[in-house]
């Protein structure tokens, strides 16, 4: 099975933090997000606790990485972006029977436009900004699967 | 008081200031916290990457605002998209701005929106010069020979971190 970048004919290599996690049991994620200092910010977070990390500027770029036999354990994906949104992108993801756990990050605070995204097939919807406190129950939820 | 001391304590305070002011908030801690050794110009890089795409946001918003028939489902995107990235990097007042700068977007009042941008230019200039102001100091400091004191918040999340790996697995643990 091939899982997260190497899965893909992508030439980025997220860097494996020194950490306990990843020594042992590194846990692949994907970052999806058109705005490129969120990229960078949540890359590094996820990385701070041992992930190892790819990222995809839209949401047709994160289908295409699952097409070409990449697998994440995680996905956190925005909702707005051009070319292929973050619900559109859900849906796609889970029409090829994705199995990673998908996580919407948005700003949208709106209880019906997050109830439309965590339709399209989330497993959870967070508001910005993604903070460590909110990534290491995740983290917990792994580990226990 | 050699200079070191002081430029440290004038760096401790002016950061402290942004925070009791309500400029920033815990976010940018838990940013300063990411920094380290081999990503020692994080902040500034997320930093810089903010000014450019804020003024970028700023400038399309003017010029939506400035059409004969405005677009306020664009505005309301474009507001949408400064406040994602103003919350992700804990530019909280200007956070704030955007969250009511939307709601004249949803209510397509003109007026309303036209006095939120200036309010929204107002904030970000300040978190701008605020924040190059934060870096200069520490420019200093570092040319004086001194370091950049870490940020401490409240609590420490790095212990939360390891009691789950503790508790969850015990393999990944060093020992």
């Amino acid at each position: 099975m091939m899982i997260g970048a190497e899965g893909a004919s992508s030439s980025k290599k997220a860097r494996i933090s020194e950490n306990p996690v990843s020594k042992n049991r590194p846990y692949f994620a994907l970052v999806v997000d058109d705005d490129p200092m969120i990229r960078r910010i949540h890359s590094m977070i996820l990385k701070s606790v041992g992930f190892k990390v790819e990222v995809a500027e839209n949401g047709k770029e994160a289908v295409d990485l699952f097409r070409t036999g990449a697998k994440f354990h995680i996905v956190f994906i925005d909702m707005e972006m051009p070319v292929m949104d973050g619900i559109e992108a859900t849906k796609a993801m889970r029409a090829m029977k994705v199995e990673s756990k998908i996580v919407g990050v948005t700003s949208r605070n709106s209880e019906t436009e997050r109830e439309v995204f965590m339709q399209a097939g989330l497993d959870l919807c967070y508001t910005k900004p993604l903070t460590m406190a909110k990534i290491v129950p995740l983290l917990e939820e792994l580990q226990k699967n | 008081m050699d200079a070191v001391t002081r430029l440290h304590r004038q760096l401790v305070d002016y950061s402290n200031s942004l925070f009791q002011e309500g400029i920033l908030d815990n976010q940018f801690g838990h940013l300063q916290q990411l920094q380290d050794e081999s990503n020692p110009d994080f902040v500034a890089e997320v930093v810089n990457l903010y000014f450019k795409d804020s003024e970028r946001l700023l400038n399309e918003i003017t010029v939506a605002l400035d059409q004969q028939n405005v677009d306020f489902t664009k505005v309301g995107g474009h507001v949408h998209q400064l406040k994602g990235s103003s919350s992700s990097i804990g530019a909280q007042r200007v956070n704030n701005v955007c969250t009511a700068f939307r709601s004249f977007c949803e209510e397509r009042n003109i007026e309303g929106c036209q006095q939120y941008l200036q309010h929204l230019k107002q904030e970000y200039y300040l978190v701008k010069n605020k924040l190059q102001t934060l870096f200069q100091l520490q420019q200093q400091l570092l040319s004086a020979g001194g370091s950049i004191p870490a940020y401490e918040m409240s609590y420490s999340i790095l212990p939360l971190i390891y009691l789950t790996l503790l508790q969850n697995d015990h393999n990944a643990l060093p020992h």
